[in-house]
């Protein structure tokens, strides 16, 4: 996917002046946050499990090495395949490579993050392989050929009305006069148009919410039961999954389960928790043939044993996104890459450098919602300043920022001189704002006066008045 | 107002911040009397600011160089406390972390760190304060501010106290966990989103009715006051502190000045 993080401002800006997306992204404030707070609540061990979620992760990742190395052992055991990826190229082609070995022509796809990470669906198409989205979001924007803007609601930037519009726009084999108003209408008439795809893909694509070493299985969680018919329809199942998926055992993933589902959508439980180990089995029912773990780093074990390795902990939940109000209020395609709000922000820049992607850990006010929502516990507030720190360090941060940060440091660490300079300039729009309190505008100060008026300081500063009233030995 | 005799008498560094000492000394008169009436004695040392523009903006060496400042000029009280969550916050929660690689200085940082407190809390929860002696006639809102809140965990401690002041009565803010939108430097670098989050908090606090908005930090009140007043809505903006200590007769933030 082509990033356009470093056009923040403006995405940022044409989202603040789009009334239908705003519209839609009012459902988010008042649905996500309260169906957390309720199932939170309602289970009493929730912060332990957070505090056991976090050191199972960072278990995990202090051995990452050993653990993938017996995840893969078992993987094998059990009849799959393991294909160890560095980067989203040698990923796409491990997969095309998978699919050419089956002379596949259509691939049913679970949803998939890093499958927007590596832009599988254009590779796809170009290879002559048509990729069909089954999640119900994921469908409707590649429809509508967008990219998700949100992790676990790839669609919430749209509104009913949107998705009835792009329905009778590409079903157009369908009668016209239809009825659609209503989300049930919809989404039956989604599950229809995609069984036929069901039944007619030759590889089943989905990723994965856990690896489990010491069974070589992977598990999904999805809500649609997509998945399922995704992984055990076509002759051939691939797995998707980045390397930090990895948990030792299937009593770790129940753990996390616990928090996952709690923290994303406010249920207990997703209504389908899926596990695949290997592919068919002679007495299985049914199931794949084939069964393939594409496994990808991408920059992620890079960010191991830096300041960074705690966001390898993230379990894709987007509570973070849910309860950011930078996100609420621009929504995910702002952040203009795959991944948005405040995971996004620390994860991102990760990915694909800080150069492209520096407004990203910026655009924060640090107000640490996320960071108490996260169930694994992720200082994403620590890291975004770290990103800050990284670009200061480059020499990134924009001149202006640079000199006003400097100026002020100079003042800030001689007081005599600040007191002096607080004095001249308290005493100066004190007088020139008593009249009035406040400022419609100043001169040098329009980022803050061009949206809010600027209060006027009472006078003179505390300082000088405490050494006054000191020396009139008074109070 | 009810000072625990029993407690004895304790230095409080008063931190007065750079925002209470420009925009509002008012808030650094109150927080005084406060302390005093809690049985402290409230020295303000020679002071600037706590550092955390240039910490949030990356600028480490920047930030170490004020805050090396705020640890000479605080070293020998035996509390620092300031009339803001989020510079109390930045003494106590962050100033370990600035110094961390600095070893000569770390440990001055850490035992900073334990002596720092925000006002309110370090009233309730140090000092035991469970009620003042002050009037307010109305009914005020209340914005939680961010530092405060998730950094020290400062929520009850302010409702507390506001309880007791007589004539006051609180409406809750729907929303009063969620940012202003003044996240220091952010409002400034990214103005329009600011915009959005400073209004949707001046529409809650208008929609509660109150004739007063109050919060425990200066960054939150200019950022809110300054949106109430460009739309044009009847609601007085004041800190906290200036409620409790009985010292909210003059003008509210943002309001023509006297004489």
């Amino acid at each position: 996917m082509q990033a356009t993080s470093r056009a923040f401002k403006e995405n940022a800006g044409a989202a603040l002046n789009d009334p239908r997306l705003q519209r839609a992204l009012g459902n988010l404030r008042t649905g996500f946050q309260e169906r957390r707070r309720a199932a939170v609540a309602g289970l009493p061990e929730f912060e332990r499990l957070r505090d056991e979620g976090r050191a199972i992760k960072d278990h995990t990742l202090a051995n990452l090495d050993w653990y993938l190395e017996r995840w893969e052992a078992n993987v094998r055991a059990a009849g799959g395949h393991v294909h160890w990826c560095r980067t989203a190229a040698e990923a796409r082609d491990a997969i095309l490579g998978i699919c050419r070995a089956v002379g596949a022509r259509s691939m049913t796809k679970g949803k998939s993050m890093i499958a927007e990470e590596i832009a599988l669906n254009g590779f796809l198409a170009e290879h002559g392989i048509e990729p069909v989205e089954t999640d119900l979001g994921e469908y409707i924007i590649q429809l509508r050929d967008e990219p998700p803007s949100h992790i676990i609601a790839p669609a919430i930037h749209l509104t009913r009305d949107d998705v009835e519009a792009t329905f009778r726009e590409h079903h157009d084999e369908l009668p016209a006069g239809r009825p659609l108003a209503e989300p049930r209408q919809l989404t039956d008439e989604a599950r229809a148009m995609l069984r036929r795809k069901f039944l007619a893909a030759d590889v089943g694509l989905t990723g994965a919410n856990f690896l489990v070493a010491e069974t070589g299985s992977s598990i999904i969680v999805t809500n649609e039961g997509n998945g399922d018919l995704t992984q055990t329809l076509p002759k051939v199942h691939i797995v998707l999954a980045s390397l930090e998926k990895v948990v030792p055992t299937l009593e770790d993933a129940a753990t996390i389960l616990r928090l996952l589902a709690r923290s994303a959508t406010g249920q207990e439980f997703s209504s389908y928790t899926t596990i695949s180990t290997g592919p068919r089995r002679p007495e299985d029912l049914d199931g794949p043939e084939q069964y393939h773990v594409v496994l990808l780093d991408n920059g992620r074990s890079a960010m191991l044993g830096t300041e960074f390795q705690d966001m390898l902990r993230c379990i894709r939940c987007s509570a973070c996104l849910n309860h950011c109000p930078v996100y609420s209020a621009v929504g995910g395609h702002a952040y203009g890459w795959v991944y948005p709000g405040p995971m996004g922000a620390v994860l991102t820049p990760g990915l694909i450098g800080v150069e492209e992607a520096g407004h990203l850990p910026n655009a924060s006010t640090f107000c640490g919602r996320c960071e108490s929502v996260c169930p694994m516990k992720i200082p994403l507030p620590k890291m975004m300043r770290h990103w800050r720190e990284r670009q200061v360090e480059r020499g990134l941060a924009p001149a202006v920022a640079r000199w006003g940060i400097g100026l002020w440091a100079f003042l800030a660490a001689r007081p005599a001189l600040y007191g002096l300079a607080a004095r001249l300039g308290a005493g100066l729009l004190g007088r020139l704002g008593r009249r009035r309190g406040r400022f419609g505008s100043l001169p040098l100060a329009g980022g803050w006066t061009d949206v809010r008026d600027l209060p006027a300081p009472e006078g003179g500063t505390f300082r000088d008045r405490w050494a006054a009233r000191r020396r009139q030995g008074g109070r | 107002m009810d000072a625990p005799a029993s407690r004895p008498t304790c230095r409080v560094g008063l931190f007065v911040t750079c925002l209470v000492d420009f925009f509002r000394p008012t808030v650094g008169f109150a927080a005084v009397k406060l302390l005093e009436a809690a049985g402290c004695t409230v020295i303000v040392p020679p002071q600037t600011c706590c550092g955390q523009p240039a910490y949030n903006s990356g600028d480490r060496a920047a930030a170490r160089r004020v805050a090396r400042g705020v640890l000479d000029a605080f070293a020998d009280v035996d509390y620092v406390v300031a009339p803001s969550g989020s510079c109390a916050g930045m003494l106590r929660e962050h100033y370990p972390e600035l110094f961390a690689d600095e070893p000569e200085v770390a440990l001055a940082a850490q035992r900073l760190a334990k002596r720092s407190w925000e006002l309110v809390s370090f009233l309730v929860d140090v000092r035991g304060m469970t009620r003042v002696d002050a009037r307010f006639a109305g009914t005020v809102t209340y914005h939680d501010s961010c530092s405060g809140l998730r950094e020290l965990g400062v929520k009850e401690q302010p409702r507390t106290l506001l309880a007791g002041v007589q004539g006051l009565s609180l409406a809750e803010l729907p929303g009063a966990e969620i940012c202003c939108g003044f996240g220091g430097t952010f409002c400034v670098k990214y103005p329009a989103i600011s915009d959005r989050m400073v209004t949707d908090k001046a529409e809650d606090v208008r929609a509660t009715g109150a004739g007063t908005l109050l919060a425990g930090d200066m960054g939150c009140l200019l950022n809110i006051a300054g949106k109430l007043s460009r739309l044009g809505a009847p609601v007085a903006v004041r800190h906290v502190a200036e409620v409790l200590a009985d010292m909210a007769d003059g003008p509210p933030i943002g309001a023509p000045g006297r004489g």
